[in-house]
């Protein structure tokens, strides 16, 4: 019934049936934990699950897909996120300048408008690691995303005309935004991304009818700041105190801290709280800001309402290696400590520093902490204190080499989002498997001032395969099975109810492995490496399809697009020497591909 | 009226015929006083004109703010030819002899009589530092460095060295705050001090940061060549004959431009190449 409106609504243009159609469809979504025939948010649903319901596509048949059409979007460059599918159309945002394309299904491969948002040309210079973009959320008839140059911009989902923009900040600054934003109630939250060129972190919540700004909490600085007040409760004694977004950092640092929210965000509509991560705090030389420096590399719980923090959990105190918080806080409700126990509303975090958190998402107490990867920074996390165990001689400082810290600064998986199926209990995570060396007393060049710090060289971990896809047991902290790759899995990773699981390589393989054993069912290659987020949705013909984005890039492709020379091992922060071999395996490339069925 | 326009064109006429068929291809910064802007006002403008002139070559820009990857997609994107002030020796690229060397300095409002010449001088203590401050990736200048090991960093306050394109000269904000009496000292970069101290209403003092190396391997000088692609050794030996036959009218450039030049030291400090 909602389906057969929204097809007369996109043959018709009529814009009014949109509101009626977002009005059924986002509280639908929220409930269920599973997208269905459509994928509206960027994770197919706002607790970030990434699992489809769909089961037309299935452990039996998935080897028969067969690519229906592809669409190239024109820019050679890492092609991070998901497409949107909402009705017969398919939204896809390509990489800097950000155009947005509606694809028509009907119509296999044919547009139906294109809006370019005319992005600040200026602001390719200043972006991080890559000119990347993660993705648009649909809503409230509107497909809404985040250009490079600062600005989130709503497009009216039927026309292709702009509806309202809402600009942060100049990208001169050092500040920009790739983040995929969610949608919340009547509100739009978007976070900044930047904390390499010093900028201050923040997450805010836009009117989603008007894009004006409702309110803004900074990651670092005073408590009224980061919108800490009365309902504010820690679990740990370690988060609790006046002010510690100040009185953290030596003097007025914090002002320069860094902790971007440039990673993903979730939502429990159960208990309304909103959950994101903040980065690496700035200034990478530890040395330069004793303290915790909060609130860099941690999980925040907000009222989405008002922005309130409820609860906050500083997951890597003073960070010294570049693991940012802000991967994935997938909201579950499992059975545990084991599979006899009750259920538990869960938030599950496979972090940058290489643990495994499952915790209490009422609380933020941390349940159980296992790495998940090959980590040597800390032996463990003392789950009475919150804090980790640091193992000291992996600790940085300035002047002093240290080498072979696991894992390496892109941590035991970056932004890449892990899957999670409620058919197996299961999560499926992307990982990465590198190593690096932290040597002191590099000369570098700021606007023509002579810098010294510290160069990083990455490289394989142990074993000598650089990622993995592996499926994770929340409730035991332990791995079940893992497919090794050559290069970082940097795709994202899609469960459907098929129990089949999608993910792509940089090496340019698409691929579908059974939920329950990992067993390779499908693999198909594309035209270059893979560095979107699998998804899925019923097409017009009422046959369940399967899509993915080629063009390698981002932190871990950054070689392949960039044409980073691999005789500059220090490039996009020294990832390049752990990949110098990536461009035998993929050219660049940018195209979603999309398959089915016979 | 007319016969002028007839000079004109025949001058314009003489000059595209001797119009020279070899281009200088320079990379540098739009926006970055006293090094480089798109005017063409900065000191590696000046002697980018110097080093065409003596080439017979048509000199042509690339601009690219210096930030991040600066050489790497630039030069090595082969996007120009020479980069004209680089720290010697700096990784991915072939460097010229170094044709001027400076040092992080010291800058206070005379009117203070701090007299602070070094990290150790104990009257340090209670002061606001201000430094420019660039990101993470573990770069940050020597002297923010300098005072982390002191346990100082709180006496730091950070000044960006980028802004909106609307602000000229950004880098220039940190010397009109120490003007200002918004900090008390700030450490910068000398051609930084020279070139904005001299633009102040207050009379400022410059000093040299001593020792040249904060034990055992900190720098706070630095060699500057010009740097071209790595294989270029021909094109880099011409270079280094221009910088030895122009070699006054540089160092009148750098004087004009105030930038603070120190002494060769004997040897390299350990830990650097």
């Amino acid at each position: 019934m909602i389906l057969s409106l929204l097809h007369r609504r996109l043959r018709h243009g009529l814009a009014s049936l949109v509101q009626i159609f977002a009005a059924f469809l986002i509280p639908c979504v929220a409930a269920a934990q599973s997208a269905g025939s459509e994928w509206t948010t960027p994770a197919g649903t706002v607790q970030g699950t990434r699992f489809s319901a769909l089961d037309q596509i299935n452990a039996g048949n998935v080897s028969q897909l067969h690519e229906e059409f592809r669409f190239k979007t024109g820019v050679l460059a890492g092609h991070e996120g998901a497409p949107l599918v909402v009705g017969t159309t398919m939204y896809v945002v390509g990489p800097f300048p950000n155009k947005l394309f509606a694809l028509d299904l009907k119509r296999p491969g044919e547009t139906r408008w294109v809006f370019d948002p005319k992005a600040d040309r200026f602001a390719q210079d200043k972006a991080c690691c890559d000119i990347v973009n993660r993705g648009a959320v649909f809503a409230n008839g509107k497909v809404i995303y985040n250009v490079l140059d600062n600005t989130t911009v709503a497009v009216d989902a039927v026309t292709g005309r702009e509806v309202w923009r809402k600009k942060f900040a100049d990208p001169a600054k050092g500040q920009t935004m790739t983040m995929a934003p969610l949608v919340v109630h009547d509100k739009v939250l978007v976070g900044n991304s930047g904390g390499e060129m010093g900028v201050r972190g923040f997450i805010a919540a836009l009117d989603v009818k008007t894009g004006a700004e409702v309110w803004r909490a900074f990651s670092t600085g005073p408590d009224k700041d980061v919108r800490i007040g009365p309902r504010f409760g820690p679990f740990y004694d370690k988060d609790k105190g006046q002010n510690l977004g100040s009185t953290s950092w030596p003097g007025t640092l914090w002002d320069h801290g860094g902790s971007t929210v440039w990673g993903w965000l979730t939502y429990d509509p159960d208990l309304n709280l909103l959950f994101h991560g903040t980065a690496n705090p700035g200034v990478w030389n530890a040395d330069l800001r004793p303290g915790d420096n909060k609130w860099s590399a941690t999980v925040f719980a907000r009222d989405p309402d008002t922005g309130e923090a409820i609860w906050a959990y500083q997951i890597t105190p003073h960070d010294g290696w570049d693991y940012d918080g802000v991967n994935e806080n997938i909201v579950v409700d499992l059975p545990f400590p084991s599979v006899n126990s009750a259920t538990r509303k869960l938030l599950v975090r496979f972090d940058r520093n290489g643990f495994a958190y499952t915790m209490d998402r009422k609380n933020g107490q941390v349940l159980s902490a296992e790495k998940y990867v090959f980590a040597n920074w800390a032996d463990r996390v003392d789950l009475s204190s919150g804090l980790p165990v640091e193992n000291p001689e992996k600790r940085t400082h300035e002047g002093v080499n240290v080498l072979d810290i696991c894992p390496a600064a892109p941590g035991g998986k970056d932004q890449q989002p892990a899957a999670f199926s409620p058919k197996t209990g299961l999560f499926y995570v992307p990982t990465n498997n590198l190593c690096m060396d932290y040597e002191a007393l590099k000369v570098m060049l700021f606007e023509g001032a002579p810098f010294v710090g510290a160069s990083v060289t990455m490289k394989a971990g142990p074993g000598g395969n650089r990622g993995s896809l592996l499926a994770w047991d929340a409730a035991a902290g332990k791995k079940v099975w893992e497919l090794k790759e050559r290069f970082p899995v940097w795709s994202g990773v899609l469960a459907t109810a098929g129990d089949v699981v999608f993910y792509g390589t940089l090496d340019r393989m698409f691929k579908a492995v059974d939920a329950r054993t990992g067993n390779v069912l499908f693999e198909r290659q594309l035209d270059s490496g893979i560095v979107g987020y699998p998804m899925t949705f019923i097409g017009p013909d009422g046959k369940q399809r399967v899509a993915v984005y080629s063009g390698p890039g981002g932190f871990g492709g950054a070689i392949v697009p960039g044409k980073l020379s691999t005789d500059d091992p220090f490039a996009a922060l020294g990832i390049v020497g752990a990949m110098t071999d990536l461009p035998q395996f993929t050219g660049p490339g940018g195209a979603v591909h999309v398959f089915k069925l016979p | 009226m007319i016969q002028k326009v007839v000079v004109t064109l025949a001058l314009l006429l003489a000059t595209d015929q001797s119009a020279p068929s070899r281009q200088l291809r320079v990379c540098a910064d739009p926006n970055n006083l006293p090094f480089s802007n798109r005017r063409l006002e900065g000191f590696e403008n000046r002697i980018a004109d110097i080093i065409a002139a003596d080439m017979n070559a048509t000199l042509t820009y690339a601009w690219m703010p210096q930030r991040r990857g600066f050489v790497r997609r630039t030069l090595k994107a082969g996007l120009c030819d020479l980069i004209i002030d680089l720290p010697a020796g700096y990784e991915m690229v072939l460097s010229t002899k170094p044709y001027y060397r400076s040092s992080y300095v010291f800058v206070y409002r005379r009117d203070r009589h701090l007299e602070v010449r070094s990290f150790d001088d104990p009257g340090l203590g209670g002061l606001k530092i201000g430094l420019h401050m660039a990101g993470e990736d573990g770069a940050n200048q020597p002297p923010a460095h300098a005072l982390a090991r002191r346990h100082m960093a709180a006496n730091i306050v950070a000044f960006k060295m980028w802004d909106v394109d609307s602000v000229e000269s950004p880098a220039g904000r940190i010397i009109e705050a120490v003007a200002g009496g918004e900090i008390d000292i700030a450490v910068v970069w000398g051609p930084f001090a020279g070139y904005f101290a001299s633009r102040q209403a207050t009379e400022l003092q410059i000093v040299p940061v001593e020792p040249s190396v904060d034990p055992p391997s900190l720098p706070f000088t630095y060699d500057i060549s010009m740097a071209v692609r790595p294989g270029q050794a021909t094109f880099k030996e011409e270079i280094e004959s221009i910088l030895d036959r122009r070699r006054a009218d540089i160092t009148a450039i750098l004087a004009e431009y105030g930038v603070p030049l120190v002494g060769q030291r004997a040897s390299s400090p350990p830990g650097l190449k």
